[in-house]
């Protein structure tokens, strides 16, 4: 059996000593590790350009821009583009969030300075082509016809809608039919010109290369790049607090399963109450077989194949949901069983031996979250999005540990109240 | 590949595999139990399936609840699948931590138990998880079209089972498939990580060795007989978008015809876990928009299985255009020879994916054990050479021979709009 130290071993997690972090002149911020064991990198990053700033009538205009980045650039047609990444076994990606665009990919480590001159021009010199736009459109409109019959999909959205009603994050960031429809060339380019830019962009690399070595290749495509004008961070406004419980049937006929979705508002990925909150729900609704919701709908009652407690945190306020699929005649039942377990949470919160149990797993977890190469990337993002110092990892498991139950308590009663919350359900 | 394992066969023929890899301190442990769907009879499907449920839910010594908080607790990842030709079983912990994983997996090949009511209540856990899966336009199709392509065959169901089954099969059933197919002989624990394989093969001795070989379990046999003539289906259901499914018959994995027809999959769809925008497919069928999205997929098996082209069609085609599209991209690949670069390429993209796998241990383990369901280790360590010696004219002469309409299934999803 292996022998090793727990000081072997929170040496081996990220930390100041090995995670290089460079402020580029224009701004970027670049992260990099290194991991020999493997000839290849991951890359990933983001720039705050994401669906908090399109208008509503213009709703998925982030996320078309977007999916447009790679279809075409001042240098590349659509195909070349890809013909030169697939050539090489190489990926490249971008996604739209709330808050930012991400993106990321992977690539032999020998193939990197390509990764990176191929996301320097879809940042920085897309051409969004009418005949490739067209071709999205087409294609994303197909995305909305399937999400229309998602019985978890409609759920979940309407779940934000009444959540988070009259605040932005209410809307669906792939949009509407009509809103997709409406988004014209035009509106791409100037969504473009006003948020795509290097202030605010964070971009980690991971593998087979020296971290200063890295930032040099970053700095050789990206230190060049200037948006005067870019448009800084927007402002979140306040939500509305639940005042009662709403509830919510999205019809959707021909269907064998219910979706479920019951839930309040979560804290900040920022907040202190984060950790408790976070390992709260762990016992209410992820440790072992899906924590006391798992056990009480799926094992004792045999009601679902799935059905969890969910804490969704990030920058502004998060929610905190429990998602379930059922047999459409144990709607009600399954609705029930969550609410007493809910109620249960708010009254007693959790043992000391259920505190320990999630302490434990969240501690011993960390090491294969942290696997692969694309996992320490995204570890690096979130200690830079989220403020939360390159030393994090390493000091994870004393702030699991200090934990305390009065602090679950404390903020599961601030959070849960059984009396104010939001079920969304679709299915026939 | 210059990878290096240990391979051994324990006194009752439990075989293991192990793999030293000090990248990070986390080992992997899988065990695999040579059977699946494929050995299920008309009125036991699912059975397989059913019985990996079944198996979290305890022994004496692992009563369900300290199982699932044991594993846990360390901050380890397990679960379980089923396939058509195996069940498998993984736990990845901590290394220092591995020793609970062998313990519970030696104990639960003997002693889970099985209770009546434990049954019961998973009866309708697994009824909604089918239920869940017919909500897709996309089960029911694959559903419909692996029905129809295997009339004889057992991989004619779903893994998951038939409802029919999954409402009669019986306590008795699910304990008989456990005790028949559980046994060491039918077992192969692969372990890769952070260990030192001395230690651990004593260990695994202490832990396994002592478990008694079982009778060897019988394979269920029943060989499809040949398909002569296309056949077409269609299927309705709600929604907007119309799906198609083409299904070939595809060789065994340990057939010579598998690496070429691997290099041909690659070619038309795009290598597996990378984008797929210069594949042909994707520009003969997305690229001129008869469709808004299209994959390729085989799977390595034991006995001869399907390659599907699975297509969501444009809104603007008809399904019968599109499926004129594919076939002229396949003529393509049957009249003329591939250049010699373009072979060369997917070799690049294969190696490409075994850098990326090899940063997982979780996979490393994985592959251990999968191989040998249907071969042996120097499978996996001689893929890539294989494919570097497929030539033109060998994707020729394959796309020539499996891709042919007489021996195709094509089913067509027909929406019927949002009242159905």
């Amino acid at each position: 059996m292996a022998k090793r130290s727990d000081k072997l071993t929170s040496l081996s997690l990220p930390g100041p000593e090995d995670i290089h972090r460079e402020v580029l002149p224009n701004g970027i911020v670049v992260l990099a590790r290194s991991n020999f064991n493997s000839p290849s990198i991951s890359l990933g990053g983001f720039l705050p350009a994401g669906a908090i700033f399109e208008s509503d009538p213009k709703l998925g205009l982030s996320d078309f821009v977007s999916a447009s980045l790679m279809r075409g650039t001042q240098k590349h047609t659509f195909d070349s583009m890809f013909n030169e990444l697939e050539s090489v076994g190489a990926s490249l990606g971008f996604d739209s969030g709330v808050h930012n665009v991400s993106f990321g990919g992977r690539a032999l480590v020998e193939d990197l300075p390509l990764l990176l001159s191929l996301l320097s021009e879809s940042l920085r010199t897309p051409t969004f082509p009418n005949d490739e736009i067209e071709k999205l459109r087409a294609q994303l409109l197909t995305g909305l016809a399937l999400r229309a019959q998602d019985t978890s999909d409609m759920a979940a959205m309407a779940f934000d809608e009444m959540l988070f009603e009259g605040h932005p994050y209410s809307r669906p960031g792939d949009g509407y039919v009509h809103t997709i429809q409406s988004i014209t060339r035009k509106d791409m380019e100037n969504f473009h010109r006003l948020h795509f830019g290097p202030g605010g962009m964070v971009l980690a690399i991971v593998g087979a290369i020296e971290p200063k070595k890295a930032v040099e290749a970053v700095n050789r495509v990206l230190g060049g790049w200037q948006v005067p004008g870019q448009v800084g961070p927007c402002e979140l406004p306040p939500h509305k607090p639940l005042k009662k419980t709403v509830k919510r049937h999205h019809a959707l006929a021909g269907k064998s399963q219910s979706d479920l979705v019951i839930g309040m508002f979560g804290p900040r990925r920022r907040d202190p109450e984060y950790l408790p909150a976070s390992l709260g729900n762990s016992v209410l609704g992820q440790f072992g077989m899906m924590g006391r919701i798992g056990e009480v709908v799926r094992e004792k009652s045999g009601l679902a194949y799935y059905a969890s407690s969910n804490l969704s945190a990030g920058t502004g306020p998060g929610s905190w949901e429990i998602n379930a699929g059922v047999n459409p005649k144990n709607l009600d039942k399954t609705i029930d069983l969550i609410e007493k377990e809910l109620r249960r949470f708010i009254k007693s919160g959790v043992t000391r031996e259920e505190l320990e149990d999630s302490q434990a797993n969240y501690i011993g977890r960390l090491p294969l979250s942290l696997e692969s190469n694309g996992g320490v990337a995204n570890a690096l993002l979130n200690i830079e999005r989220y403020g939360l110092g390159l030393d994090y990892y390493q000091r994870y498991a004393g702030m699991v540990r200090a934990v305390t139950r009065g602090d679950v308590l404390e903020t599961a009663r601030k959070y849960i109240d059984p009396d104010r919350l939001v079920i969304s359900t679709a299915g026939p | 590949m210059k990878d290096q394992i240990t391979q051994v066969t324990l006194k009752n023929g439990m075989k293991v595999r192990l793999k030293e890899i000090h990248a990070a301190p986390i080992i992997s442990s899988w065990v695999w139990y040579k059977v699946g769907s494929k050995d299920e009879p008309t009125g036991r499907t699912g059975v397989s399936h059913w019985t990996e449920h079944m198996q979290f839910k305890g022994t004496k010594k692992f009563p369900a609840n300290v199982l699932d908080k044991a594993i846990s607790r360390e901050g380890g990842r397990w679960n379980a699948s089923t396939s058509h030709d195996s069940t498998r079983y993984y736990e990845t912990m901590p290394a220092d931590k591995i020793d609970l994983a062998l313990r519970l997996e030696s104990d639960r090949m003997q002693n889970s138990i099985y209770n009546e009511k434990e049954v019961n209540s998973e009866r309708t856990v697994i009824i909604s998880e089918r239920e869940g899966h017919e909500n897709e336009p996309m089960f029911r199709l694959t559903e419909a079209v692996q029905q129809t392509a295997f009339l004889v065959h057992p991989y004619h169901h779903e893994i998951i089972g038939d409802m029919a089954d999954l409402h009669t099969i019986t306590r008795d059933d699910l304990y008989n498939h456990y005790r028949t197919y559980y046994v060491p002989n039918n077992a192969v624990l692969a372990i890769a990580g952070d260990f030192n394989t001395k230690a651990m093969l004593k260990r695994i001795r202490e832990l396994f060795e002592p478990i008694p070989k079982g009778k060897t379990p019988p394979r269920l046999v029943r060989p499809e007989p040949e398909q002569k003539g296309e056949v077409r289906l269609t299927l309705e259901g709600p929604g907007e978008t119309t799906f198609i499914q083409v299904a070939y018959r595809f060789p065994n994995a340990t057939h010579p015809d598998y690496f070429p027809l691997q290099v041909l999959d690659s070619l038309m769809g795009g290598a597996s876990g990378l984008s797929y925008k210069t594949s042909r497919l994707y520009r003969s069928l997305i690229d001129r928009e008869y469709a808004v999205d299209v994959s390729g997929w085989s799977e390595a098996t034991i006995d001869p299985f399907l390659y599907r082209v699975t297509i969501t069609n444009h809104p603007r085609r008809k399904p019968e255009e599109t499926i004129q599209a594919l076939d002229a991209e396949i003529s393509k690949l049957q009249d003329q020879l591939v250049p010699a670069s373009e072979i060369k390429r997917a070799v690049k993209q294969a190696r490409a994916v075994f850098a990326y796998g090899s940063e997982n241990i979780t996979n490393q383990a994985f592959w251990m054990g999968y191989v040998e369901m249907f071969s042996s280790y120097d499978w996996f360590t001689t893929y890539l050479d294989k494919l570097a010696k497929v030539t033109p004219k060998d994707v020729q002469r394959v796309a020539r021979e499996y891709l042919q309409p007489r021996s195709r299934v094509i089913g067509t999803y027909i929406p019927k709009g949002t009242e159905a």
